[in-house]
Formats: structure tokens, sequence, C-alpha cells
């Protein structure tokens, strides 16, 4: 039915408990086969719980979840047990925003790297400690051999994050979702691995999602970015027109709270006010209590997206539809 | 580097040095740790993770920390706190030596951290009211809850919405907003922050960034500001660190340092920031080369394998950290920079 790695139709997301949050409005997102998408955004606007979802991770007791999430034309939904797992770490594989999270303090990385290789793709220890040696050394790690054998308290912070990429990357899945994968890493290493994820992309024909807040970090990886707010895309573009030519206000605000010539001492340019507390489902535009260009028509409802092109569309009521040629 | 603050966060330990004492001085740190392996597990080789790093801070001063993962940025950071034990060296927080004069608890009362880790450094069992809350309630601060919530309130968390959330409800941006709250919490003098601002975006930096500004100047607060990101470290901090496989390799004004990167390393960190042209990415890595093994670091200057202008002498002298002639306060340990050293190339500006 459709040739995309991922489409996902009205996604809505609310976590319950004391508060209920209402973490994902109607978000529709797609990405095609081999393709590297950034996902940029507010901390908090619900990047993280989109990777999360396509995964299957949110808690079910906790978490309520509407709409469709195709990846390979599977709604991943509908699977459970063998099949569940076998997608996980297999077809998708996910480096985490925290390593805290991901890695196991009690196995050595070498292990767990293994461990992985074994179950997804049928291999004896020997074979697979071999590929997660390789893996190490691809993403740059010092001395990978004795870095098999370290814990993970044993590394350094830049370290950990670089054995995730390892992992995740060991059973050569078709969809990567890389949660702010290079943050920690100084801007010599970062850029080695940011060539390499390039280099791997084509290599295995992966498709990539992945999350970051520098700009300059989403110019050197991806082709498209769709950037968030309050839980929904606000602005979606290839890499160049969201950097050249940013339509949605919101977007316009994150590209200006840049620290590349502010002068020292120099107060940033922070976008005033806050984020919206998420505590009831939006009823107009979420940006717009934050927005030099609202009006009263911007919060009498969510504003539909007006597309500028075949992928290229904006959901905000000051920008001009583009008129049929 | 103004160093005539008199005021302090309400509550923070009293000055004692008086404006002209440095709040912390740091004197040739080392820990070592043991690699097991070998057929008995037993502790065969040590990773050279700090090695004779001294520095000092101002009062009121921001000093920033760079330099390739695994130099041992975040350890240097962890003794500077005593939490983990250093091997040798001193280190002297407002004119007391730990140790001597001054207890772990008091250099604790004094020195706040907020850690690279932001999930592992919060316990999941606390609310976020309560993770902020206890360390000012453990020292004996007054009102430890009305404290953390004008804290959150200022690194834009709403208490009403987030007191009593746990960690593992928020989003990475929004933990990380809370350890430096609980920082900040404790009324400390010095606060380290380790990547505490990289899971954030653009205006939400902008909006901590402020912040630290600002208690800086209403409380004379001094800065250890270790990150990555090159564009922070430059708009925070007076004079940046730059650290190499457990040694510090140059150290001056961020203007100067701006301006001209005088150790090769510290060059190749500098041309390695993203392009943030879409029509012009990066092609090649500006650093090639493995980082060594700190088990076994080079003998020499321990750059040497990766560096351009590496002559013999680099392999087999290690360079002394020393100040440049045209501008005080810069300090570099690269032999090209010493008349003296032997390198062909020494002295020699505007190397290419
Ligand atoms: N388990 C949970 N229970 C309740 N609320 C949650 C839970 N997990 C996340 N949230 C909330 O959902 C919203 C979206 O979180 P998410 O982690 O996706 O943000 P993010 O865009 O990844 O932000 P960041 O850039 O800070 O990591 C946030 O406001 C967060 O506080
Ligand atoms: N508890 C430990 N046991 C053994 N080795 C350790 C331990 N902690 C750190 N190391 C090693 O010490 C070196 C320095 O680590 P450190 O965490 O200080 O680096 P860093 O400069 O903070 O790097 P990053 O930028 O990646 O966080 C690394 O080689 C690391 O593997
Ligand atoms: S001392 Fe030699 S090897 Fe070391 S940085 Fe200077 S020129 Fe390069
Ligand atoms: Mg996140
Ligand atoms: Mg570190």
């Amino acid at each position: 039915m459709t040739d995309k790695l991922v489409d996902i139709r009205n996604l809505t997301v609310r976590f319950k408990g004391g508060r209920t949050v209402h973490a994902i409005n109607d978000l529709s997102l797609s990405l095609d086969q081999g393709e590297t998408l950034s996902l940029l955004g507010e901390s908090g606007s619900g990047k993280s719980v989109t990777l999360k979802t396509l995964l299957g991770l949110l808690p079910p007791k906790r978490s309520e979840i509407e709409g469709d999430i195709l990846v390979n034309g599977t709604d991943i939904r509908t699977l459970s047990g063998k099949a569940l797992q076998r997608y996980r770490g297999g077809e998708v594989s996910m480096v985490f925003q925290d390593p805290g999270l991901a890695l196991d303090p009690v196995y050595t990385v070498g292990n767990q790297i293994a461990e992985a290789v074994m179950r997804h793709k049928g291999l004896r220890k020997e074979e697979a400690m071999d590929i997660a040696f390789d893996m190490l050394q691809r993403v740059r790690i010092p001395s990978p051999e004795r870095r098999l054998k370290n814990y993970p308290h044993e590394l350094s912070g830049g370290m950990r994050q670089r054995v995730m990429i390892a992992l995740a990357l060991a059973c050569r899945p078709r969809l990567l979702l890389a949660d702010e994968p290079t943050t920690a890493l100084d801007a010599t290493v970062q850029i080695q691995i940011l060539l390499l994820l390039r280099d791997l992309q084509r290599e295995f024909g992966m498709g990539v999602i992945f999350v970051t807040h520098d700009i300059g970090v989403a110019v050197e990886v991806s082709e498209r970015i769709a950037v968030m707010y309050a839980g929904r895309i606000v602005e979606e573009g290839t890499t160049h027109e969201i950097i050249n030519d940013p339509r949605h206000p919101y977007t316009r605000g994150l590209l200006a709270a840049n620290l590349h010539d502010v002068a020292k001492g120099e107060r940033l340019n922070a976008i005033p006010g806050a984020p919206p507390a998420l505590e009831a489902p939006p009823t107009g535009c979420s940006f717009a209590p934050r927005c030099p260009m609202a009006g009263p028509e911007c919060t009498a409802g969510v504003p539909d997206f007006v597309h500028l092109g075949p992928r290229r569309r904006v959901a905000c009521l000051r920008v001009e539809p583009v008129p049929a040629e | 580097m103004s160093a005539t603050e008199t005021t302090t966060l309400p509550d923070s330990p009293e000055d004692k040095g008086g404006p002209g004492q440095a709040l912390l001085i740091v004197k040739d740190l080392r820990k070592y740790f043991p690699v097991r392996g070998g057929i008995f597990g037993r502790a065969q080789a040590m990773v050279q993770a700090v090695d004779g790093v001294s520095f000092s801070v101002e009062k009121g001063e921001a000093l920033g920390i760079v330099g390739e993962s695994g130099c041992g940025k975040s350890t240097t950071a962890r003794l500077l706190i005593g939490l983990t034990e250093k091997d040798e060296g001193e280190i002297i927080f407002d004119g007391q030596g730990l140790g001597d004069a001054l207890s772990l608890r008091d250099l604790r009362r004094g020195v706040q951290m907020v850690f690279q880790d932001s999930y592992a450094s919060l316990n999941p069992r606390l609310t976020i009211e309560e993770s902020i809350a206890f360390g000012a309630r453990v020292q004996g601060l007054d009102d430890p809850v009305g404290r953390a919530h004008s804290l959150m309130s200022r690194v834009g968390l709403d208490p009403a919405r987030f007191a009593s959330r746990y960690p593992h409800e928020v989003s990475g941006g929004q933990r990380q907003r809370i350890n430096i709250a609980r920082a900040l919490a404790m009324s400390p003098r010095l606060v380290i922050l380790d990547e505490a601002v990289s899971a954030l975006d653009k205006s939400v930096e902008a909006q901590v960034l402020n912040l630290l500004a600002d208690l800086r100047e209403e409380f004379g607060l001094t800065y250890i500001f270790i990150s990555h990101d090159l564009n922070v470290v430059r708009y925070i901090s007076d004079r940046i660190l730059v650290m190499y496989l457990g040694e510090v390799v140059e150290v001056g004004p961020v203007d100067a340092i701006w301006s001209r990167q005088a150790h090769p390393y510290t060059r190749s960190l500098f041309s390695a920031m993203p392009s943030m042209d879409p029509d012009n990415r990066t092609k090649t890595p500006p650093l090639s080369g493995d980082p060594p093994n700190p088990i076994d670091p080079p003998k020499g200057c321990r750059f040497h394998t990766r560096c351009r202008f590496a002559d013999s002498v680099c392999k087999t002298k290690a360079p002394r950290l020393m100040e440049l002639p045209q501008t005080p306060g810069h300090l570099a340990a690269c032999h090209l920079h010493d008349p003296a050293s032997g390198h062909p190339k020494a002295g020699q500006e505007g190397l290419a």
C-alpha cells in the first residue's frame, strides 16, 4: 500500500497520571526509504516521545496512543511477542538521549553488542564479537579491543555515546532513530561520527530520524528538517528551505536564538514566554501566546498546514499559500 | 575577571581569603584508573585519565574547559568535588587546602556540580521538588521547598506542572534544567557545569545562559564550564583551558584563543565546528588519526602522533606549558612556541 519507510498518521499520545500530559497532538510525518530527516524543536515538544512511540516503548499502562504508525507498511501497534522483538533492534534501532537508559551497567560493552547481534542475526559468539570489535572501531573508540571488556561506567560520556551508536548499528537496521546522539562529543569526534553516519546510511540504505537541537549538525547529516512545537510538526521542508527560508515564526525564533556571533556579556535572544502546559489538547496555535505575529484568529482553531511544495508545509495562518501554476 | 564581588548567594559559605585570593587553585592533579585484564583479572595497566593538571580560577570568573572526548574533563571535575579520590595533587579552595584546613564536607558546601549524565544523577524515587530541595535541606538552609520552586521557575519549569513528577516523566532537556536548579539550590560559590546545556534547544539554552550570567552578576558566582560547544564556551567564559589526553595543552583569555589558537590540537578543534551551510558540508574530518591509548600515551608531546607540525624533538621531549611572549596570560605546551626547544620551526609565527 505504501512504499514509505515510515508513515505516521494523526498520532496522539497522552500520559495519564495526577495530571494528564498531552505530549503529541495530531502529528503526521513520513520518511522515504534511505532518507535522513532531522527533527528540531523546543525542549519538551515531543521529539523523544515520537521516537519511543515508533519503537513501541511507551509504558502501556500510563500512556494512551491513537493514530496509525506504519513502518515498512506494517502497523507496529499490531506487533507483539517475538515479532515485536525482531522489529526492535533488528529492523529498527534507537540511540537514546540518555546513555544511562540504554546500556546495562552489569555487562561489558562487548558482551552487550555481541548479545544483540547473536539475538538478531543468529550468529555465534565469536562472530558476534568480531562484529562488536568492528563497530567500536568504526565509531572511533580508541583501543577498541580493550574497550570491549570495559563496563559502561569505565567510559567517558562521549565514549558511552559512541558505544550506543555502535550497538544501534551492529544489526544493520533499516531505520535508525537517533536521539541527540552526538551531544556529548567534542567537535572533532562529532564530525567524524556524522561523516560515518552519512557513509553507513548510504552503505546500508538506511533511513534515519535524527533528533538534534544543533542546526549545524542537522545541516551536516540531513536532507530534510521537520520542526516540532508542543507535540505537533509546525514546519517541514528540505534542509535548504528551512535554513534559508524559514516560514513559521517559531522556526524563525529558534534560528535567531543562535550564539554564533553574539558578543560577550550581551543578552541572548531567547524566545520570550514559556511553552504551553500541555494539560489539555490544543484549541488554537500553541505558539500564539509567544508569537509576535499572532492575532485573534490564531487562537480560534488549530491552524491547518499551508502547502508550499510537494513536501514543504507550514502550520501558520500568516503564511500565504503559493498560487497553483 | 573581576574579583571584587562581595555578595554571595544567600546562605552561601563566607569569603575567607578576600578578593585577591583565587577561589580555586589546583596543583599537579593526577588520577590513574587501574584496568583489569589478564588471566586473573588483576589490575595490570593504568589509564592515565588526569596527569599533572594545574590551574586556578579567580573569584567571579568563568573558566571554560574543552578537549577531546575522553581527555579527562569529567574526571578532573569529579576530583575537584572529591567524588573521585585523587592519586596526587593539591586542591586549594579559597586559600584552604583540602585535607588540611578544609574538610570534604566544607568543600561540598562551597562547590556544586551539574553532572554530564542527567538521568543517572537524579534519584528515581524522589519527585523533582524533593530532589531539588533535598540538598538545601541537608545543608540546613532556610525554606528548601520555596527555594526549589523559585529556581524551577527561573530555569523555565513551571513548579505547578513539574514539582510532583518523577525524573522519568520529563524530557531530556527538562531533566538537565532540574539538575542545574538542584546545584544552585545549595547556594554554592563555585558551580561546575559538565555538559549542562547540551540537551537544550537554542532558545532554552539562551534562557539558561542568561540565568547563569544574572546569578554571576547578582551573587558573584564562579563557574567551571565544561562543554563541547565552542560557541557556548566562548559566550560564557573569561578564560578557556584546553585538555588533551589528561594534560593541559593550552590556557588563556577567551578572545586570545579565539583569535589565535597556539596549540595545533586547539587549532584542529576549532576548525571542526559543523558547517552552517547546506551547500557546503564538511567533507573530510579536520583531525585524522585515532586518539592514542591513554594507557600508554605517546612519549614526548602526547599530540605528536596526529600533529602536522611534529618534528623529531616532539617524539622525545615533552613540551612544558609556557606563556606566549606576545600575550600575557596565554599559555601553550608546544615546542613551536619555545625558541629553545630545538624544533626547526620554533618561534616562527603564522604557520599555515
Ligand atoms: N512518562 C511521562 N509521563 C508524563 N509526561 C511525560 C512522560 N514522558 C514525557 N513526558 C512529557 O511529554 C513532553 C514531551 O517529552 P519528550 O521527551 O518527547 O520531549 P523532547 O522533545 O524530547 O524534549 P528534549 O529536547 O528536552 O529532550 C514533555 O513535556 C515531557 O515532560
Ligand atoms: N571509573 C573509571 N574506571 C576506569 N576508567 C575510567 C573511569 N572513569 C573514567 N575513566 C577513563 O578515564 C578517561 C577520562 O575520562 P573522562 O570521563 O574524564 O573524559 P571526558 O574528558 O569527560 O570525556 P567526554 O567528553 O567523553 O565526557 C577515559 O579514558 C575513561 O575511559
Ligand atoms: S610539541 Fe610538536 S607534536 Fe606537540 S603540538 Fe607542538 S609541534 Fe605538534
Ligand atoms: Mg528528548
Ligand atoms: Mg565527560
